[in-house]
């Protein structure tokens, strides 16, 4: 084995595109659960945003738009969602699974005309003078405008609920609804709010992956990144700064493998596979048998239905 | 103004009505897409929902029909108990894949043994594996506070990973020269686990499937822990008082759903599949949780959502094959079910009322 | 079997009229692993279908069933195409082999051409592509265009396909350039492009400015092209959109002429069963126009070593080639023999690492 050949800086700088598609929809799912809904489809979401991101993006030759168009398809398919489980109180667990089927066929057939087209190029942004520090130059300083945007979005939404009236009555929805509707706030409409968010989070995440990270478009090729956003919400025990962290842990554990096989280390390269969901269950361990406490974090009211008159 | 009144109990009337009108109305919007499409819509419905019932190859299709649903409801049946008692086993997908591993491997130690006691242990071991698999995140909670949903659904990842390494490397065929892929166990007369008759699709996982729809269904109306299952998803504070040991019901519910979902596993490779291989699993373990809800995480409720969910993915095949729909169209056709399934649901739970403005 | 009889019994007792629209339409059926929009394998086989479509027009009909999982799924599938009336089925993947092999037994009159696997029947054939051919052209190629010596090679799993490639691609640099070092990243799945991007990216990191692929999605062209000064090649399908740079030259799957060959052989009554390995000289195997980012030089021995290939005349497998361990597998001049190649399990001497099983 030859580590000396791992290149770390730009190892690190890779990993934070790596994390980024399930950083956006992760810190989404974070909104819409602390609100008190569960929604599993985030798959569902994140594709449905691929082939809209890749399709508008394509077709417009602009990735902002593109990644509008995602951001929009991503919150409508959740509507969706949020019809069923807060107008007709169907279970939400059900309910987003049935999102997610449902959005991986949708998104086949949009996407039926745009397998084998190129994607767009993103142009990275180099930010001056900070891009030209040495080692954190590179590893920081030189993403895509994505990569920025979805920290904006970690940072927004952690101030948004510590700070805002706004967020305070996001939580207090999540935490128990009927005082909150007692206090005369519009539990549903809140609620749907928050689910809008997370799916044009979703949405968004998805486009990152048709857009940036890979760039094309082929059927089901989120390829599960979807249910890893929804392992960050809980491992990050609904704190939006801890999902970064697990999204850049959970990211760099995967491009770290890659990069170990390449350096020919001689460890089996199924066990390297699955080190990045191993070592995020040991994590989850610590972190939930610690002082800490993380699991007493979970919104009360997480995936029950609210009816004002129950 | 429209309002929504809570039944005391849910509607008989509308329990038995509302899958109906689903399924009606799901006919309705599916044909709309399969029209946009350009498929006659009238035949597609028909290919979906009639002709693997009734059609001209009813009799290949029915018996299908057991195959496809089985595994389906063995594992519903099973996840359905924790769902009711509040305990979140999202992964059966890996104790899916881990009883069928364990099990054939159990089998594999012996070949090419005739002993007739290797489909019994190997059944054991294909149970026992998937209880194990499962008891990972059931002790991590009961130990750790860990949350069950994130760490039995990574578990599945890992899973899978051992999966491709067991096809490609112990479990792999010796004869294959190279190929990926364990012994096709359903050509091992030791290990067979085929039709009992021939041509109706009834192997021993659709036997056990039923067992356990029967054995659940005893439980769950009879049992005290039946009792204290319901209770703890009802109110967890009621059932601490009213005597329910937490760490107990965590550990049982696992192992039930655990044990299930890797005798489905094992059970499908001894018969359907017939080996491991590299990707084996197909997703039955995630199905199930929609089974599960579908019926209502009712035994009887499952075992009926298991044959409508066995019907769609049949029909749907059919519809691909004969019509040209795309597998795509079949996968929005089945959300959209599931759609108005969930969302006429409301019907038996609750009363509506029409209010004149105002009033309200 | 009893159930061959009872389908068998069923089928005449409902006056199946499959011989009659035989003789008006040939029905030819085909089973997919992955959807049609997979952009890869998959892809290439529909391809392959609509080709047949368009050549036999109104005297063949074409069905087809896309993500089928290998098992029971897929025996269903096939044996809805033979109720169906199909009279000829390609299964196209190798986790069919025994699903095509029970559906086959069961109905005797139908044939079934299985890719990739190596049991047949009276009425199953088995075809594949010997795609190694175009990796020794690739092998040649990267060999002489690395400037850092290191080449990048992603693979999905290690089965003998994968394995075979790899020895063959590396022969043929080696033999251009004695410095080349190959590393190899196993992504560990059939499709995951963000995880081949990933790969990519790792492997041009640590120095590697050729990535051989044997991943169907085209996540490391677009990483190449980001980075630069990395070369690709093509995989399944030509990828020409990322041609002249990163993307100098590809290896297609052709499935089109063996497709309409089979589908003829069925109408003139003439199909037997066979075992086909066909690489470039038939055309199933092809190499994508070879850009003017490769030397003119370069370019002309790349395809005068596909000539002579395709012509017959010289085999990948030349001896003399010794195992990893130092053991000698062919001697000088020795060609290597289909039954070793088929189930290849080893690498070749130079290559570092070992396969994972």
């Amino acid at each position: 084995m030859d580590l000396s050949s791992i290149n770390w800086i730009l190892l690190l700088a890779s990993l934070m595109v790596a994390a980024t598609p399930i950083l956006l929809a992760g810190v989404g799912e974070l909104v819409t659960e602390r609100a008190g809904v569960l929604n599993l489809g985030v798959e569902g979401m994140m594709i449905t945003g691929a082939i809209c991101g890749f399709a508008i993006g394509v077709e417009t030759n602009s990735a902002i738009l593109g990644f509008v168009a995602a951001a929009l398809a991503g919150a409508a398919l959740s509507m969706l969602f949020g019809l069923l489980t807060q107008y007709l109180l169907s279970n939400q667990v059900a309910t987003g699974l049935a999102l997610t089927l449902f959005g991986l066929g949708l998104s086949a057939l949009i996407g039926q005309g745009y397998i084998g087209i190129k994607g767009l190029e993103v142009a990275k942004i180099h930010i001056p003078l900070l891009s030209d520090i040495p080692v954190l130059g590179p590893i920081l300083f030189r993403h895509d405008a994505m990569v920025y945007v979805s920290i904006f979005i970690v940072a927004g939404v952690w101030a948004t609920l510590r700070y805002t009236r706004a967020g305070l009555i996001l939580r207090a929805v999540g935490e128990n609804h009927d005082a909150a509707h007692a206090l005369g706030y519009k539990v549903v409409r809140i609620r749907l709010m928050a689910i809008a968010f997370g799916g044009a989070c979703a949405g968004l995440g998805g486009a990152y992956l048709s857009l940036v990270r890979v760039p094309q478009w082929t059927e089901g090729m989120t390829a599960g990144a979807g249910w890893i956003a929804l392992a960050l919400v809980v491992f990050a025990s609904w704190k939006p700064w801890r999902i970064l962290i697990g999204a850049y842990l959970f990211g760099g554990l995967t491009v770290l493998q890659l990069n170990l096989q390449a350096a020919g280390m001689k460890v089996p390269v199924e066990y390297l596979a699955m080190s990045p969901y191993l070592v995020t269950i040991l994590v989850l361990v610590i972190m939930s048998s610690g002082r800490g406490r993380a699991h007493l974090n979970a919104p009360a009211e997480l995936g029950r239905s609210f009816h004002a008159s129950s | 103004m429209i309002q929504l009144e809570k039944r005391p109990t849910p509607s008989k009337f509308w329990t038995w009505t509302t899958p109906v009108l689903a399924v009606a109305l799901t006919m309705i919007a599916g044909g709309l897409m399969f029209a946009l499409l350009g498929k006659n819509p009238f035949l597609a419905i028909k290919t979906i929902f009639y002709d693997p019932i009734l059609g001209e190859f009813a009799f290949y299709y029915r018996g299908q029909l057991l195959v496809k649903a089985g595994p389906l409801i063995l594992i519903a049946v099973g996840l359905a108990m924790g769902f009711k008692a509040g305990i979140w086993n999202i992964g059966a997908e890996g104790q899916y894949i881990m009883g069928a591993i364990v099990g054939a491997g159990v089998g594999l130690a012996f070949y090419p043994s005739d002993s007739p006691l290797i489909l019994p242990a190997m059944i054991l071991a294909g149970a026992i594996g998937g209880l194990l698999w499962a008891m990972i995140p059931a002790i991590l909670k009961v130990k750790f506070s860990t949350n069950e949903i994130l760490v039995s659904l990574l578990l599945v990842y890992v899973a899978e990973q051992i999966q491709a390494a067991m096809a490609l490397g112990l479990l792999r065929n010796p004869d294959a020269t190279g190929f990926p892929g364990s012994r096709n166990l359903a050509q091992w007369d030791a290990s067979a686990n085929l039709e009992l008759i021939a041509g109706t699709g009834m192997h021993l996982g659709v036997v056990a499937a039923l067992i356990a729809v029967i054995f659940a269904y005893i439980l769950l109306s009879r049992h005290l822990m039946g009792f204290h299952i319901q209770l703890a998803g009802q109110s967890p504070k009621a059932a601490r008082f009213g005597g329910v040991n937490p760490t107990r019901l965590v550990i049982f519910c696992m192992a039930i759903s655990g044990a299930l979902a890797g005798l489905a596993g094992l059970f499908e490779v001894t018969g359907p599949a017939g080996q491991i291989s590299i990707n084996f699993n197909s997703g039955y373990g995630f199905t199930a949780i929609i089974v599960a809800f579908l019926g209502r995480l009712h035994p009887i409720g499952i075992l009926l959502a298991g044959l409508l969910m066995a019907l769609t993915y049949i029909g749907g095949e059919a519809a691909q094959a004969t019509l040209g729909i795309p597998a795509a169209a079949i996968q929005a056709f089945q959300g959209m079910l599931l759609f108005f399934l969930l969302g006429v649901d409301v019907l038996s739970n609750y009363r509506i009322r029409f209010l004149r403005k105002g009033v309200a | 079997m009893n159930l061959t009889k009872l389908l068998a019994g069923t089928a005449l007792a409902l006056g199946l009229a499959t011989a009659a629209a035989a003789q008006d339409k040939t029905k030819v059926g085909f089973i997919f692993v992955g959807p049609v929009g997979d952009g890869g394998w998959t892809y290439e086989h529909n391809e392959g279908r609509l080709a047949v479509e368009e050549h036999f027009g109104d005297k063949v009909e074409t069905v087809y069933q896309e993500s089928v999982p290998e098992g029971a799924d897929a025996e269903r599938a096939m044996t809805q195409m033979a109720l169906g009336g199909a009279d000829l089925i390609f299964t196209t993947s190798f986790g069919y082999m025994d699903p095509t092999i029970n559906v086959a037994a069961k109905f005797p009159d139908v044939k079934f051409e299985h890719a990739t696997g190596f049991k047949r029947a009276d009425n199953v054939s088995t075809y594949s592509a010997r795609f190694y051919e175009g990796r020794a052209v690739q092998g040649h190629i990267a060999g002489k265009m690395t400037k850092t010596n290191k080449i990048g090679y992603i693979g999905s799993f290690p089965i003998p396909e994968v394995i075979r490639g790899i020895n063959s691609a590396y022969i043929h640099a080696k033999k251009v350039n004695p410095d080349v070092e190959f590393s190899i990243v196993w992504a560990y799945t059939w499709f995951d492009p963000a995880k081949e991007a990933d790969a990519a990216k790792a492997l041009i990191e640590q120095g590697a400015d050729v990535i051989l692929q044997h991943t169907d999605s085209t996540a490391p062209q677009a990483a190449a092209q980001e980075a630069g000064n990395v070369i690709t090649f093509g995989q399944a399908s030509d990828m020409a959109e990322y041609a002249p740079m990163p993307r100098v030259s590809s290896i297609i799957d052709n499935w089109a002429p063996y497709y309409i060959d089979r589908v003829q052989a069925v109408m003139d009554g003439t199909w037997e069963s066979t075992d086909t390995w066909d690489g470039i000289g038939p055309g199933m195997v092809e190499i994508g126009e070879i850009t003017d980012a490769v030397p003119a030089e370069l370019k002309a021995e790349a395809e005068a070593l596909r000539d002579s290939i395709g012509a017959g005349e010289y085999h990948p497998f030349t001896g003399p080639i010794n195992k990893q361990d130092g053991t000698a597998w062919l001697a000088e001049g020795e060609v290597a023999d289909d039954g070793t190649l088929a189930g290849m399990n080893f690498y070749v001497e130079g290559l570092t690492g070992d396969i994972p099983q």
